[in-house]
């Protein structure tokens, strides 16, 4: 399919009739519902890009009676603040998503990981979930919903350090396998998605999977939620279709002199100008969970990977040894190679530790931090030396 | 069966295997640290990363279960670089000051840099960026976290093996690090210093407090005699640390090498292990006869033992409403430490001012019970210094012992004799079995009804063992027993001591006597034991402790020549004013955090 540039959509915050869209799915036999989310090529929206149908048909396929969905609403990611407007203005959505993955699944059961700076949003929530254990009732369906709170901690995003967290223990990652889908929370068989993906399933759903691939390319299929903010006179919340260049992205909502921007918040990629044009927006090329940070001219990309890699060090669990000893590493590496402490050619160095914690680590926050850390180094290495 | 290739072998393994055992079936050895056999799989340390064909990432090997089909490399060059930075930053963060640390040479992270790193560190030293903490406060080990690596062994010890968790991870990221119950010392938390985390620290971040060199100062005093006793479970284990394999018993050794340390009285906590059996058969019979024929509601029932200082603390911490079902006897230790300084300086006409009295234990939790205020009753401290069988090995090793090419002597005495019902105190049930050696033939005068003495239900390594032994043909004295049916339980690691003291704290236990040992294993699988210690090793003690039982001509508590002779001479008998001075106690309630 043709990248057509980019085009502003509007179908996340589309009002639906939500009882309308349910006893539709309900209806539905449970490969219905999947092959329908199979046929939409929708990908997790949490910014892995996991097929979600596929996600789906696993658990299915699990002979366990007690299965549960759990919505991961714990929007950790620097720079991504799309499921909060999400959870605000259409929490019906994502309670519906939830009803219909419990459909395709086989879970009467589901759980909202709300991250802990949430915390406000939960009066409003529990008025639209009452609204929805009702209607959900008057179908004549059962399924129920209930929200656990994050204490803050980045790692708690991470879907095994979810569940850890949900069932009262440290939120630490576990081994996989098992994965979620055969051992998830309760070492129930889980589907876990997240919000922004919970809804998008509805509306594929109500709208049908054929007209929903009109939408994006081949790899990146429809639109998605973007979470905008830097260096930019318009940041907020855009919803645009899938399959732009940056340069396409850049030249709508960059201010005239962006330098490089930042794809899928920490974890994600720095691209700077000069690969603008040839870098597609998706999984063809760099993936987001939403998070677009824009940096103009006047920013020092040397301070930009510093926070990140502070960031990291912080947030990391601290129990694998790549990730809690090479942020550490990499943190303190840079800061010695620009005070002049460590020559520049350490750079290389800690280069090669960001690929070994991309291979080494137990999870994906270790696995990403080199993410940052080399695009920035490799693009930007004379603002980290000087 | 699963069919996979390491390193372009094929190996076949049951299903479940992992990755790193499959390996271990080729002969191929995976480096591990996190790892330990007796704990469940943590996978965090990622030293035991290999390469998976067709995989994005590189896999741990001992988190990893084959598949059919998987291709595995684990000398690959992108495997030998990932192991080599994995190791480099462990370094990074562990303060290496080796050849000051006392697990210089035992050090996994050590034997690891010794392969993986050399020549000029690749990274910065970490250790100087932060304010570390040494924790010494525990009369039995030293945790001192600049060492520690995050490996977690000593948490999940302290939560799956013991139940206890007085320390746990806190903190995420570069502040992350293993602490207690609001960083308190470890002298003010729950710990039961059972020292099992110490035998699983790969480096020197736990490690137990040595005595050492206080006891070769006392050595060294031409003042003071020096007593020293050994614990039943040293002897089957001591040798491990001197280049034997598990399970080979140096007993007689052992004391030459004592005796040679300079030692001026090398006895056997056996004695007392032996005196334990009277007193407390004794004790558990009386309670029997005041709850069953006087009916008198005060008596508490089951009764437990009360040999195991770990055990002790744990219940003064966790079920203090049960201080009163545990034995008043003291632990064979001080019992031993109680005589040492009145019944044995009176016998060899020594100032017990002057007797310094030692103990060579498994355990290091017999380091914080011989600082327990109660083990005074000589007047003086009843054992002033406990040492555990590893820091034995250290003081062999420091005084240049041959220890392979020692004759065997045996012990002095008064207070050398042993039977063989003391030895098996080292094996959890070897309590209880002793126990009912003796009560059994106390109340009917027959031995007690099992094949060579061995009673058989009471052994092995179950975490919970019941029996149930019935009294027939009971002499006259002890007519009210007749036809009762004694039923008896065995813990051995606090987990399952947990279960039964909670099924007792719940009314939902009809035991009469319970031994427990806050030990897997108890004693030969204790802290102080050599390291490694796991499963396959604590059964090779255990077999060595009933073969040494077997072999020793009496193997009954009361048939103790010298026991005999200490109630004639000295004590009276059991339970007698004398005894309970000296040889029994109570203990006390503490915090539940």
């Amino acid at each position: 399919m043709e990248n057509r540039g980019l085009i502003k959509v509007d179908l996340i915050f589309e009002t639906i009739d939500s009882g309308k869209v349910l006893s539709k799915a309900f209806r539905m036999s449970n490969d219905e519902i999947i092959k329908e989310i199979l046929d939409s090529g929708l990908r997790g929206r949490g910014g892995a890009g996991f097929p979600t149908g596929m996600k789906w048909k696993f658990t299915a396929a699990e002979k366990d009676q007690e299965k549960y969905i759990v919505c991961n609403a714990d929007e950790g990611e620097p720079g991504t603040f799309k499921d909060r407007e999400i959870l605000d203005r259409v929490a019906y959505k994502v309670f519906g998503g939830m009803a219909i993955a419990g459909k395709a699944i086989g879970s009467k059961k589901g759980y909202v990981y709300l991250r802990g700076e949430y915390r406000f949003l939960l009066p409003q929530l529990y008025t639209e979930l009452d609204k929805f254990h009702k209607l959900i009732k008057e179908i004549g369906y059962d399924f129920s919903i209930e929200f656990r709170m994050g204490s803050g901690a980045y790692i708690c995003g991470e879907e095994s350090a979810l569940f850890e967290s949900i069932e009262g223990f440290r939120g630490e990652p576990r081994n996989k396998p098992p994965y979620p889908t055969t051992c998830g929370v309760f070492n129930k068989p889980t589907s876990i998605n997240n919000v922004e993906t919970l809804v998008t399933a509805m509306m594929i759903i109500e709208k049908s999977a054929a007209e929903y691939v009109k939408l994006g390319t081949q790899d990146s299929r429809g639109s998605k939620v973007f979470s905008i903010s830097g260096d930019t006179p318009t940041p907020g919340i855009f919803e645009l279709e899938l399959g732009m260049t940056v340069g396409e992205f850049v030249a709508e909502f960059g201010d005239g002199d962006t330098k490089a921007v930042q794809v899928g918040g920490a974890s994600g990629f720095c691209v700077p100008r000069k690969k603008f044009d040839e870098t597609i927006i998706g999984f063809e090329g760099v993936p987001t969970g939403g998070s677009m940070k824009l940096f103009n001219s006047s920013r020092s990309m040397y301070n930009v990977l510093h926070n990140y890699l502070d960031f990291f060090t912080e947030e990391s669990c601290g129990q694998c040894t790549p990730c809690r000893v090479g942020c550490q590493q990499l943190l303190l590496g840079i800061e010695k190679v620009k005070k002049g402490e460590m020559k520049s050619v350490y750079l290389n160095e800690l280069v090669k530790l960001a690929d070994t914690m991309k291979v080494a680590s137990k999870c994906g926050l270790g696995q990403s931090v080199g993410n940052a850390f080399k695009s920035i180094v490799e693009n930007f290495r004379e603002e980290i030396i000087y | 069966m699963i069919n996979l290739k390491i390193n372009d072998q094929h190996v076949n393994v049951p299903e479940g295997t992992t990755v790193l055992n499959a390996a271990k079936e080729l002969g191929i050895n995976i480096p591990t640290l996190c790892n330990h056999k007796d704990l469940c799989v943590a996978g965090n340390c990622r030293v035991c990363v290999v390469e998976q064909k067709g995989a994005r990432t590189l896999i741990a090997a001992c988190a990893m279960p084959a598949s059919e089909g998987m291709e595995i490399y684990t000398n690959s060059l992108k495997v030998r670089n990932a192991r080599k930075h994995i190791v480099e930053l462990l370094l990074s963060e562990h303060k290496s000051d080796c050849t000051k640390c006392y697990k210089n040479q035992k050090c996994e992270l050590q034997r690891l840099a010794n392969e993986y790193s050399f020549g000029e560190e690749v990274f910065l030293d970490l250790t100087e960026e932060v304010k570390y903490k040494i924790d010494r406060s525990s009369p039995s080990f030293i945790k001192d976290d600049s060492k520690c690596i995050r490996c977690q062994r000593c948490v999940r010890t302290c939560s799956q093996l013991q139940q206890v968790s007085a320390i746990a991870v806190a903190n995420k990221g570069s502040h992350q690090k293993i602490s207690s119950f609001h960083d308190r010392p470890m002298s003010h938390v729950v710990c039961t210093n059972c020292g099992q985390c110490v035998n699983r620290c790969p480096t020197g971040a736990l490690v137990e407090k040595t005595y050492i060199d206080l006891v070769w100062d006392a050595i060294y005093d031409s003042d003071k005699h020096v007593v020293v006793q050994t614990a039943p479970a040293v002897r089957v284990a001591l040798g491990e640390d001197l280049g034997y394999d598990p399970g080979e018993r140096v007993t007689g050794k052992m004391v030459t090498a004592l005796k040679q340390l300079g030692f001026d009285s090398v006895l056997d906590t056996d004695f007392t292990a032996d005196l334990t059996i009277m007193e407390e058969g004794t004790e558990l019979l009386t309670r029997l006869k005041k709850a069953l024929v006087d009916g008198d509601k005060e008596i508490s029932l089951p009764m437990f033992t009360s040999c195991s200082p770990g055990w002790i603390k744990f219940i003064e911490h966790k079920y203090p409403k049960l201080l009163n079902n545990l034995s008043t006897c003291k632990s064979p230790q001080q019992m031993f430490g109680a005589l040492s300084k009145t019944y044995f300086a009176q016998k060899r006409n020594i100032d017990p001012s002057k007797i310094v009295s030692v103990s060579i234990m498994p355990c290091t939790a017999k380091k914080y019970e011989a600082d327990r205020p109660e083990m005074r009753s000589s007047g003086y401290k009843d054992v002033d210094y406990v040492l555990t069988t590893r820091e034995l090995a250290v003081m062999v090793k420091q005084a240049g012992i041959d220890f392979r090419n020692l004759e065997e002597t045996k012990y002095d005495s008064v207070m050398g004799d042993s039977t063989g019902a003391a030895v098996i105190f080292g094996a959890t049930g070897g309590v209880m079995e002793a126990a009912l050696r003796t009560a059994y033939e106390i109340v009917t005068g027959r031995e007690v009804p099992f094949k060579n003495l061995n009673i058989a239900p009471v052994r092995g390594m179950d975490g919970v063992k019941e029996a149930t032994v019935k009294i027939e043909g009971t002499t006259e004295d002890w007519n009210f027993l007749e036809g009762a049916e004694l039923k008896v339980a065995i813990a051995h690691g606090l987990v399952n001591a947990n279960k039964i003291a909670r099924a007792v704290a719940e009314g939902k236990a009809s035991y009469h006597f319970i031994e427990i040992m806050a030990c897997p294993g108890g004693c030969i699988g204790g802290g102080g034991q050599p390291i490694p210690t796991n499963m396959e090793i604590r059964q090779k003690r255990m077999e060595a402790i009933y073969s040494e039982d077997e072999n020793l001509p009496l193997r009954k508590s009361h048939e103790n020549p010298e026991v005999i002779a200490i109630y004639n001479d000295f004590l009276t008998k059991p339970n007698s004013h004398k005894s309970h001075e000296l040889l029994h106690t109570h203990y006390v309630e503490r915090e539940s955090y």
